[in-house]
């Protein structure tokens, strides 16, 4: 620990950092704009001055910026010094002089830097007499609203947007006092992660479109900590309501997972929520063939609990969407023996051979921040720019580590940004993206390789048996590929903390087997090895851990027991598997009951539907792509029609057997889950339980601020109602309680006392709890070792082998139930090899058709030359490809031909 | 048949008693209720206000929609009240002023009880009344009460000294303790002249007898929420009330007859005069309340005993000096 | 003593002075145009709805008896979806005028909203909204905001330069 003198006052801190950010930490504010904790340094907009004292007995002192100052021990600053107000007024004053008089019309007004830091400068009248300058605006997308006059050319976007993130169409433009930040024309945002330019712009160029619809102010959002539902990641975010509705998604911040950012996919993929196809009170259908009726809530409960007195048995479909609870609750209901999990077969081997391959690896599994610090990084077989967004943008910087070594050797420091990538403009860090499909991390690669996923495992297991002579080494290689494997092997042994990231987009269990091979054998050179894999969904590890079977499984045992009846949660069958399978499965035995928020296919074909809570009305737990329980709160406050799935079971259950545990609470079905299953340990510590204080009171969903109480519901009636109660948490709905609580997992929102923009993130310090699935003990890596090196791949006369192409926005279910999400959603793709194009005489853009025995589906066709010979790629998730297992050899032809 | 005569002569004046004593009641019980209204008048033309015009002509109905109110009101005795007392208090104030009007002569002959101890009999009644106050603060079991009580016991009994030791000049005057003859003494000249002293001092001694503002120290709103009636609701508050208002017609009646002349004037019948005399006096009380605030408890004690008592002293001295003087020629 | 008598006389002249209060309901107090009564929202001076659904006004009631919902038409206008006060929990402060930004909403003198159901207390848009411009004629909140609307493009406001143009060499 250092001491530095802050107005004359010694303060301990960590060496390391610079002035800014050790003084915010401090507890101290310092007005300043350009520096971002997570985009560090580069002195632009000089707010941050403070007078830097050469010794006791000095009292003249310099102005520096503080961001581009280390703290140093027995360093002598002040900021309150006279000059150095005086200087940053001045400063404020600078950029006020063109800022509009918008702020009641600007989404950001409430939750602005700028407003904060202008307060705190004490800037209140604009003393420039001329004219305000101003810009034309453009049309960024359906997520992103551009508003070009409030900008005061921070830099931040680019530096995000470009530096960051590494999207390349929005650009600085112009000079001097015409800065202009913006694409080069009109048009929607390339990048998969410009939602964060909401939070990054410190007033309101860049702002939340899809809010602007349901506009509210922050003060008003009742807002809870919550969990991403849209990939397996997890990401951690912050939910806001008003009103019954979600109004948007914020970023929360979490150090090993997402840090401070988010994707679009995850940011507004929001509004399935508040979708015209949510199912809100329980629905009946009265015979098989008739419509789905409203009914009451407790003859619901009676009709299925009738379902389990006639002795025949129910089956139980649980599913990677739903929360931990709620799959245990039905596991609970149904009898281990006949949970199943709404998967294919090969999704499911695929899923299990994933969370096996983790909680078994030597190597550890990597956070998102281990792969971002990774030395050396090799994608295996996964887009995870489309899979797992996030995880991209980890990769991206893990592409940095070289020149951040490099600068750490020259004497720069490591948050001197500008610095640091101009130095290290020709340094990059070992990246192997080797994927069946184009990536957007080509760019940074400094290895390409895209092949069908089994060519993919070969160079995989050929990496594997270059690092360890005893792996098994695939037969046949090309002395290329085997060039190629030896160089990414020697790269990953020597680089520090190498990482390798794969996971089940390929839809091929072998890419796993290799990804978990060199990780093994990587461990063997390289004790800092690490392994990140994605899995399909939200709790898709979770729902492992419960040990249920696949879809074919349950046909099966559906047709042998003669099921009375299968209860369907929160899954749409037919995305899951083949629709005969599906079709059978809610045909076959005499009762569908399907709990779900939404009404899907599978749901349409229910007798009984109970309507279940999205994740913004319930709380519950879901375990991520690394094995992390993450404990996710309601922001909408329990209503009377639905429900989170794990109450309906537990009332379905009290009225089935006396002898079924009682859950009252989500912590009694936790602790129940913890003592019954093994693999669940450690659920508990994802978040402090619903009987926690802080200083005996519970945290505040609402902001101290929250209005319009005794008036929002005044119009139907005026007398008012109390705060609705929580027993699954220790949140509230109300005001009252405890605004910026210590707890992590308890953060409901950012503020800090004259700090009312996100970026009062910077006074938070509270770590999640290390709350992970602990690995699987006496396992052996050697298992590993008996998986084999599949056939290279060899393309067959009439047919094509059609590998699985993702979209983040069209291929996963939930997103594409927000309107803006699906507003950018492609219709569904096949991306041909130009020989075989041309084989098949279809151009760019045309009608293709794909089918196989039972399928067939229309596409319309895109050509590229990454596509091997003889095989394509097709969009997954779609409506129109729904139900086909991908990777599959497939016949293509063009729409109308014979 | 002389029997008869008597008999018929004690029926007679037996009616006329009754007569006289349903009268007085009825005027000195309607007199009070009018002063419920007319003191809010008044007040009301002294602050520049209207005051209550808006239930009957003149706002007069108001008189009866306070006494329906009172009358409706819920009557709630406290749990932790001494009941019997509680309830026993009220109605000794009532009792004891109301009584001492039986000695009050309103014209030559009307008079209920002409006893030649008139003067004596209203020293005692009011004495009686102090037992009131201190008994309904006690009764009622709470602080503030108690407070109250406590304070009118000190206030009401000191006062009570200087009450009786200033109308002892007029009695030594008129030679005699009866109200009739008293008045009759004053027939060539009222005692407010020789007995000015007297007359200022009883005024005083009267305000703090029925706790009246500026001396209303035993109820102080501001201090003491309602004092020794905080308790006290319905009809019971209702006596307490009325009982403060006939005190206000007894005392400004008794100084009609002791210092202006009772009955005495020109032209216009005895009673008339009383009322006139009587109705000036009443609106002294009000508008002393409209304007002059009320001293601290102490300043209000040490005021009695320090100046009030030599002074009552004093002017019974000079009087029973030039008396016996006068006496002596 | 002295004192005593000249107060009780200085009170007795007020017998005959003009009496300070008035005989409402016949008779009606005078009532500044800045008394605060009955709360309205105003009209610009083109007739549009001057609220913008800033949320200020709600955020500042201190019975937060004021609840609206901001909404913007297609050419990024905003005005609010619904505008509710509780006039049974108002207390007339006036914070929510002083707090907004385009004279929007303004108190009156207007005090006689007696009801006997309270739910009738219970003010929407429709009850709000007056024709007028209230207090504050001549004020139009778009002409000084930067952000352009149908009729206002970018520039055009007062006190603003024409926009850049990016693609110019001069700037």
């Amino acid at each position: 620990m250092a001491t530095l003198y802050i107005d004359n006052k010694p303060y301990e801190f960590e060496e390391g950092r610079n002035l800014l950010h050790t003084c915010l930490g401090l507890g101290f504010d310092i007005p300043h704009f350009c520096w971002h904790p997570a985009l560090d340094s580069v002195g632009a907009c000089r707010q941050c001055a403070v007078k830097l004292f050469k010794d006791e007995n000095d009292c003249t002192g310099t102005i520096v910026m503080s961001c581009m100052t280390a703290a140093r021990d027995n360093m002598r600053i002040s900021i309150d010094d006279k000059e150095a107000h005086e200087f940053r007024a001045e400063v404020i004053g600078f950029l006020m002089a063109n800022h509009p008089h918008d702020c009641p019309v600007c989404d950001e007004g409430g939750e602005c830097h700028l407003q904060d830091m202008t307060v705190l400068t004490g800037h209140t009248y604009r003393e420039h007499r001329f004219k305000k300058r101003t810009h034309r605006n453009q049309d960024l997308g359906p997520f992103v609203h551009h508003e070009m006059n409030r900008c005061i050319a921070c830099y931040r976007c680019v530096r995000f947007y470009r530096d960051y993130a590494g999207g390349k169409d929005l650009e600085v433009f112009g000079w001097h006092d015409s800065v202009y930040f913006g694409r080069h024309e009109s048009g929607v945002l390339a990048s998969e992660f410009a939602g964060n330019l909401v939070e990054v712009c410190p007033t309101g160029v860049f702002t939340d479109k899809t809010f602007r619809k349901h506009f509210t102010r922050k003060w008003d959002l009742c807002s809870a900590p919550s969990v991403c539902v849209h990939c397996s990641l997890g990401c951690n975010t912050i939910a806001g309501q008003r009103s019954g509705v979600l109004r948007r998604i914020l970023n929360r911040f979490s150090e090993d997972v997402n840090g401070y950012f988010l994707c679009d996919r995850g940011r507004f993929g929001y509004e399935f929520v508040n979708g015209s196809r949510r199912v809100r009170t329980p629905l009946a259908k009265k015979g098989r063939n008739q419509k789905l009726e409203p009914l009451d809530r407790s003859a619901a409960i009676k009709r299925v609990a009738e379902l389990f007195s006639s002795g025949r048995p129910v089956i139980g479909i649980g599913s990677g969407r739903a929360s931990l609870e709620s799959n245990f609750a039905l596991r609970q209901l149904v009898g281990p023996q006949r949970f199943f999990v709404a998967e294919s077969e090969t999704q499911h081997s695929i899923t299990t051979e994933i969370v096996h391959a983790l909680r078994r690896t030597p190597a550890s599994r990597a956070s998102l921040r281990d792969v971002a610090k990774a030395g050396a990084v090799l994608v295996l077989g996964e887009d995870v720019t489309n899979t797992a967004p996030l995880l991209a943008l980890a990769v991206r910087q893990a592409c940095r580590t070289a020149a951040l070594t490099n600068a750490h050797g020259l004497g720069i420091d490591p948050w001197n940004d500008a610095a640091i990538r101009e130095t290290g403009h020709n340094v990059r860090s070992s990246l192997v993206v080797a994927t069946p499909t184009l990536t957007k991390l080509d760019d940074v690669a400094t290895t390409v390789y895209h092949a069908p996923p089994d060519d993919i495992s070969r160079l995989g297991f050929a990496i594997a048996h270059a690092l360890d002579g005893s792996a098994p080494a695939p037969r046949g290689l090309s002395p290329e590929i085997e060039a190629m494997a030896r160089g990414i092997a020697r790269d990953l042994a020597q680089a520090a903390r190498p990482a390798v990231v794969s996971g089940a987009g390929s839809g091929s269990a072998s890419v796993v087997e290799a990804a978990a091979g060199v990780a093994a054998a990587l461990y063997k050179v390289n004790h800092d090895a690490c392994l990140c894999m994605s899995l399909s969904e939200c709790n898709s590890f979770g729902c492992t851990l419960l040990g249920g079977r696949d879809l074919t499984a349950a046909l099966d045992a559906a047709e042998r027991d003669n099921a009375e009846a299968v209860v369907v949660l929160e899954a749409d069958l037919y995305r899951n598997c083949d629709p005969a399978i599906a079709g059978a499965l809610l045909t076959l035995p005499r009762n569908v009951v399907v709990i779900d928020h939404t009404l899907t296919a599978t749901a349409a074909m229910a007798d009984l539907v109970l309507p279940a809570a999205t994740f913004a009305e319930a709380s519950g737990t879901f375990v991520n792509n690394e094995g992390r329980f993450q404990r996710f709160f309601s922001a909408i406050a329990p209503q009377a029609g639905f429900a989170p799935g794990y109450r309906w079971i537990a009332e379905i259950l009290s009225v089935v057997g006396p002898e079924a545990p009682r859950w009252e609470t989500l912590d009694d079905i936790v602790n129940d889950m913890e003592s019954r299953v093994a693999d669940c340990a450690g659920i508990r510590a994802a978040a402090p339980s619903a009987s926690f204080r802080e200083g005996s009171q519970k945290i505040a969903r609402q902001s101290f601020r929250a209005s319009g109480r005794t008036a929002l519901l005044a119009n139907t009636s005026v007398a008012e109602s109390p705060n609705p109660a929580d027993p699954d948490s220790a949140l509230a709905f109300s005001p009252e309680g405890i605004q910026a609580p210590r707890e992590q997992p308890l953060v409901a929102r950012y503020w800090a006392p004259g700090i009312n923009s996100v970026q009062a993130v910077s006074k938070y310090h509270g770590d999640p709890p290390a709350a992970l699935v602990k690995g699987e003990a006496g396992a052996d890596a050697a298992e590993n070792h008996g998986a084999k090196a599949p056939a290279a791949f060899a393309s067959h006369a009439s047919e094509w082998l059609v590998m699985p192409l993702h979209h983040i926005f069209g291929s996963e279910e939930l997103s594409m139930l927000s309107p803006s999400v699906a507003s950018l959603a492609r219709s569904a793709l096949i991306v041909l090899n130009p020989e075989d194009a041309a084989k098949l005489s279809i151009r760019e853009n045309d009608a293709v058709e794909v089918s196989n025995y039972a399928l067939s589906c229309a596409c319309v066709a895109a050509i590229a030359s990454w596509v091997t010979k003889g095989s394509a790629a097709l969009s997954v998730g779609r409506p129109e490809t729904q139900g086909l297992d991908l990777p599959e050899w497939l016949w293509i032809r063009k729409a109308g031909a014979p | 048949m002389a029997v008869d005569t008597e008999s018929g002569r004690a029926m007679n004046q037996t009616l006329v008693m009754a007569g006289t004593i349903a009268g007085v009641l009825a005027g000195v019980l309607v007199a009070a209720s009018l002063l419920i209204w007319g003191e809010r008048r008044l007040l009301a033309v002294w602050q520049d206000r209207s005051g209550p015009n808006r239930v009957g002509p003149l706002g007069l109905g108001q008189v009866a929609a306070d006494v329906v109110k009172i009358l409706t009101k819920e009557d709630w005795i406290p749990p932790f009240a001494d009941k019997p007392i509680f309830v026993l208090a009220p109605m000794i104030i009532m009792t004891t002023t109301l009584l001492s009007f039986a000695v009050i002569c309103f014209g030559p002959s009307a008079v209920v009880a002409d006893l030649n101890v008139g003067l004596l009999f209203f020293l005692a009644m009011s004495a009686m009344g102090v037992y009131s106050v201190v008994l309904a603060g006690w009764a009622s079991n709470s602080k503030y009460p108690l407070l109250g009580a406590m304070r009118a016991a000190g206030q009401m009994f000191g006062y009570e000294v200087f009450m009786g030791l200033s109308l002892m000049g007029v009695v030594m005057c008129a030679g005699s303790f009866n109200l009739r003859e008293i008045v009759l003494a004053q027939r060539h000249l009222w005692f407010c002249v020789p007995q000015v002293l007297g007359l200022v001092i009883f005024l005083i001694a009267g305000f703090a007898e029925t706790r009246r503002l500026p001396l209303d120290l035993p109820e102080t709103e501001n201090e003491l929420v309602a004092g020794y009636h905080t308790e006290y609701s319905g009809m019971k508050f209702g006596m307490f009330y009325v009982g403060e208002y006939v005190g206000v017609v007894l005392v400004s009646s008794l100084i009609t007859v002791l210092f202006f002349g009772g009955w005495l004037g020109p032209w216009l019948p005895g009673v008339v005069w009383f009322c006139i005399k009587t109705l000036v006096f009443v609106c002294f009380f009000v508008l002393c309340r409209a304007t002059l605030m009320r001293p601290r408890y102490d300043q209000l004690m040490s005021f009695g005993w320090k100046v009030l008592l030599p002074l009552s002293l004093a002017n019974l001295l000079v009087t029973a000096a030039v008396v016996l003087v006068r006496g002596g020629q | 003593m002295i004192a005593l008598v000249k107060a009780l006389w200085t009170v007795f002249l007020h017998s005959f002075r003009k009496r300070a209060t008035i005989e409402y309901p016949e008779k009606k107090a005078y009532l500044a145009p800045r008394w605060r009564g009955r709360i309205v929202l105003t009209r610009g001076p083109d007739g549009k709805e001057r609220c913008v659904g800033c949320y200020l006004c709600s955020a500042v009631c201190p019975v937060s008896c004021i609840a609206l919902q901001c909404a913007e038409d297609e050419t990024g206008r905003r005005y609010p979806e619904f505008f509710r006060i509780n006039f049974s929990r108002c207390i007339f402060c006036g914070y929510c005028e002083e707090a907004c930004p385009t004279y929007a909403i303004q108190l009156t003198p207007d005090y006689e909203m007696s009801e006997y159901d309270r739910q009738n207390l219970v003010y929407e848009k429709e009850d709000l909204l007056i024709s007028g411009q209230g207090k504050y004629p001549g004020y139009d909140f778009y002409r000084v905001a930067g952000v352009s609307i149908g009729g206002k493009g970018k520039g055009e406001g007062e006190n603003e330069q024409p926009p850049i143009d990016v693609r110019g060499l001069a700037d």
